[in-house]
């Protein structure tokens, strides 16, 4: 088979002249699955739109070359390469809400395309709309087009970008972590979808994604990633089972970490935190319905769920934010006021919760010193020099120098950055910390020092953590009891390690078999199962 | 520190021009602001730079002393007009409910009247006194100011750090000062200003129906106003103070933007 897409040394470099990708060569035949593998500013992003000729917020492809087919990408002019875009290659976001355009419906999105480029006539490609309306299994295809971006699922809006991707028959698509947004059961349709999409139509990809287990199931190469430059290029087998670089095989050990786990056992003191009945709604819309938990000192209690499931809702409850409909609250025994209001600062201090993203939850206009000080000064009128040495006996705690209290977050990583919340929350000495989320805006790697140093941190200061997460490998490697919700209820509750053995709760059963593993034939003996079921 | 632009340093000249003017004027000026030295609209001479006036004053002299005024008054209502609109603002966005309510509807109902017969009320009412007129553009101007600094706020206010400050107990106080204000600070610079120009023609235009600052005192919407027959014979009289009205906003403009540069982002990037 030809090459479709060659890329020869390509550069790509941002408006101020930082290299954000470099030396890069690729080709993908007709037909072929690549995925690009790498963390957070590998440069997969920008590969995959400079293959189309694209630079995002004025970024420009300064060497190298773009091929598609015999037609170079790089020679055209922007006229020349809007004439291939959504043609000939064409793009997949992540966020499929955000790519949709909420006042027109999906139908006029998906047929701007093929109107656009003038390449089929307006029946023809309404015909091929709903083939792949069908192909990609949407519900009632025929007019599955006359519904708004809003009416349809998350789920199924993902699905409705690939149709609008395919709607010229483009011979190469860009996916960019299509699947990253979604849940994992969720994710498992889209990729199977996905992959039968492909398959039968004959297009190439460029599948881009930070995670190893979601590209094993779909690519036919890998090639890895890292800050902008080539690491490892492989058949995928090769590259899961042996990788050659050592980066590689850091991603690949890290992911059988996160699948394998090794259950925690804490001997836990007496109930620190009792939920009871709570029951809450937004705007009367109910969230919780009759939740409740129980939890022990200095042990760790993972909620988990889907989006939607109300456990990010129960955080806020518990921290006073969004005081309940019904059932209450109780800290070492004491009913806590509702809303945080009406807590005094002593209860405050107790309950301490750390964000999903870090970005946001630091004032960017405060130093590491000044957020980390706050909490000593306010909670325990530390001032001066003693709480300087505070300052940095808690930066030394969580690994970070000293000097690191005179900085802003923005010259902060992400991973750092998440670990100046963790001490300003451990700054207040609090008996609980709320883990909203705390590892999934973080690159694997990053995410998995997050968690040793959360673990680490819990031996030594004998901190309870409620930890909220979608991320089942993260529960079985930090908790010691699991509660599973769905849809605003707790359907089981018990020690980890009963959650995560057979027999298993039916909702449980599915959350678990929805996660990716690390091989090839994964998803195809799911969906075997599933078809037998 | 970055390199500062051309621009902003046309700008820093301009102010710097304007802030000697303020602070000196009267000691620079060569004539005194009343001395009538010839016929009115006397063309420029060695001695009078730029003419006389159309009652026969040094026109350099009169923008000088008009300097203080002009400059003067409309800093000192931007000043006031921020010191009042923006704890307002922050508060109201801040306590939310019927504080926010109460101030966001008062502020409606002075809004809806236009700020040029507002000010006419208030002016005929009470005269046309110098504390009056700050006073009376600072409270209509710090309507704007409080709207701005409110919508700021309760942005600022969902943002998860200060709900981090809230949940650790901290005052309306802090959290005004420390969580908001500077996150704040890029778009309220740059209403600063816009505040500052537009509060400048807003006394030129008051001076120019003849409710701002009084004759004899010069100030330069005044000045242009009293020039303005000039135009008719093709005269350069009344372009001497509106070139310094006109300079000092593109002046003040220039830094703001110059400030502003690199701290502002286009909303919604980075999601």
């Amino acid at each position: 088979m030809s090459d479709i897409l060659t890329i020869r040394g390509l550069r790509v470099e941002a408006p101020d002249g930082t290299v954000l990708v470099h030396g890069i060569d690729l080709d993908l035949k007709t037909g072929e699955v690549l995925g690009l593998i790498g963390e957070s500013g590998a440069g997969k992003s920008t590969i995959g739109l400079a293959a189309m000729g694209w630079g995002r917020g004025g970024c420009r492809i300064a060497g190298g070359t773009v091929a598609i087919g015999a037609q170079t990408v790089t020679g055209e002019r922007s006229a020349g390469r809007a004439k291939l875009r959504g043609a000939r290659i064409a793009y997949v976001a992540q966020s499929a809400a955000a790519a949709f355009n909420p006042a027109l419906t999906i139908g006029r999105q998906v047929l701007e395309g093929p109107k656009h480029h003038r390449s089929m006539g307006k029946a023809e490609a309404r015909a091929w709309m709903l083939e792949l309306f069908r192909a990609l299994d949407l519900p009632d295809p025929e007019h599955f087009g006359d519904r708004y971006p809003h009416q349809v699922s998350g789920g199924q809006l993902q699905r409705a970008m690939v149709a609008m991707a395919m709607s010229c028959r483009p011979d190469i698509l860009v996916l960019d972590e299509p699947t990253t947004a979604l849940d994992v059961t969720t994710q498992i349709e889209v990729l199977a979808l996905l992959r039968r999409l492909i398959q039968r139509y004959g297009t190439a990809a460029l599948y881009i994604t930070h995670d190893l287990a979601v590209v094993a199931q779909i690519a036919d190469r890998i090639q890895v990633l890292r800050h902008g430059k080539p690491v490892e290029l492989g058949p995928t087998e090769q590259v899961l089972a042996a990788p050659r670089e050592d980066y590689t095989r850091r991603l690949v050990g890290e992911r059988q970490a996160s699948l394998a786990g090794e259950p925690r056992r804490h001997e836990g003191g007496a109930e620190l935190l009792a939920v009871d009945g709570i029951s809450a709604a937004y705007h009367k819309v109910p969230v919780l319905s009759d939740v409740s938990l129980s939890l022990r000192r200095g042990e760790t209690l993972a909620v988990v769920g889907e989006s939607g499931s109300g456990k990010s809702t129960l955080a806020r409850v518990i921290t006073g934010l969004l005081p309940p409909t019904a059932g209450s609250v109780r800290l070492d025994g004491q009913a806590l006021p509702a809303s945080y209001t009406a807590r005094k600062r002593d209860l405050l201090r107790r309950i301490q919760l750390v964000y999903q993203l870090p970005d946001v939850a630091l004032n960017p206009r405060q130093t590491v010193g000044e957020a980390i000080g706050r909490p000593l000064g306010f909670y325990f009128g530390l001032k001066g020099r003693e709480q300087k040495q505070e300052v940095a006996r808690l930066l030394g705690l969580i690994g970070l120098d000293p000097d690191f209290a005179g900085r802003l977050p923005g010259a902060l990583s992400g991973g750092q950055k998440q670990r100046v919340c963790i001490a300003r929350a451990l700054a207040a000495k609090p008996d609980l910390v709320i883990c909203d989320e705390v590892t999934s805006a973080l690159d694997p790697l990053v995410a998995e020092e997050i968690l040793r140093l959360l673990r680490r941190l819990q031996d030594e200061l004998g901190v309870a953590y409620l930890f909220i997460t979608h991320d089942l490998g993260v529960v079985r490697r930090l908790a010691d009891r699991t509660a599973v919700m769905q849809r605003g209820r707790v359907v089981e509750q018990g020690p980890t390690e009963e959650i995560f053995t057979p027999p298993f709760h039916d909702y449980t059963g599915r959350l678990l078999a929805s996660v990716p593993e690390l091989r090839r034939d994964w998803l195809d003996q799911i969906l075997a199962a599933r078809a037998t079921a | 520190m970055r390199r500062i632009p051309l621009t902003a340093w046309i700008g820093l000249a301009i102010i710097a021009l304007n802030l000697a003017a303020l602070l000196f004027g009267p000691l620079l000026a060569p004539f005194g602001e009343e001395d009538i030295l010839g016929g009115p609209f006397d063309p420029a001479t060695a001695l009078n730079w730029f003419g006389l006036d159309q009652n026969g004053r040094d026109m350099l002299s009169r923008l000088l002393f008009g300097a203080q005024m002009s400059i003067g008054v409309s800093l000192a209502a931007s000043l006031l007009s921020f010191s009042v609109g923006l704890p307002l603002g922050f508060l109201a966005a801040l306590r939310g409910g019927w504080v926010d309510t109460v101030l966001s509807r008062l502020v409606d109902t002075i809004m809806c009247v236009p700020v040029l017969i507002s000010a006419l009320v208030v002016l005929q009412a009470l005269g046309s006194s110098l504390p009056v007129l700050i006073v009376t553009i600072a409270l209509l101007d710090s309507t704007r100011v409080f709207r701005l600094a409110r919508i700021l706020g309760q942005g600022i206010n969902v943002m998860e750090y200060a709900e981090a400050a809230r949940l650790r107990g901290e005052g309306a106080w802090w959290l005004i000062r420390k969580e908001i204000l500077p996150n704040a600070a890029a778009p309220l610079i740059a209403e600063f200003g816009m505040r500052f120009c537009f509060t400048f023609l807003f006394v030129a235009g008051l001076s120019f129906l003849g409710l701002g600052i009084q004759p004899p005192y010069a100030d330069w919407g005044g000045m242009v106003k009293d020039n303005q027959q000039g135009i008719l014979y093709g005269l350069y009289a009344p372009l001497y103070p509106a070139a310094a009205i006109a300079l000092l906003t593109i002046g003040v403009n220039l830094v703001v933007d110059w400030l502003l540069a690199g701290r502002t982002r286009p909303q919604g990037e980075g999601r």
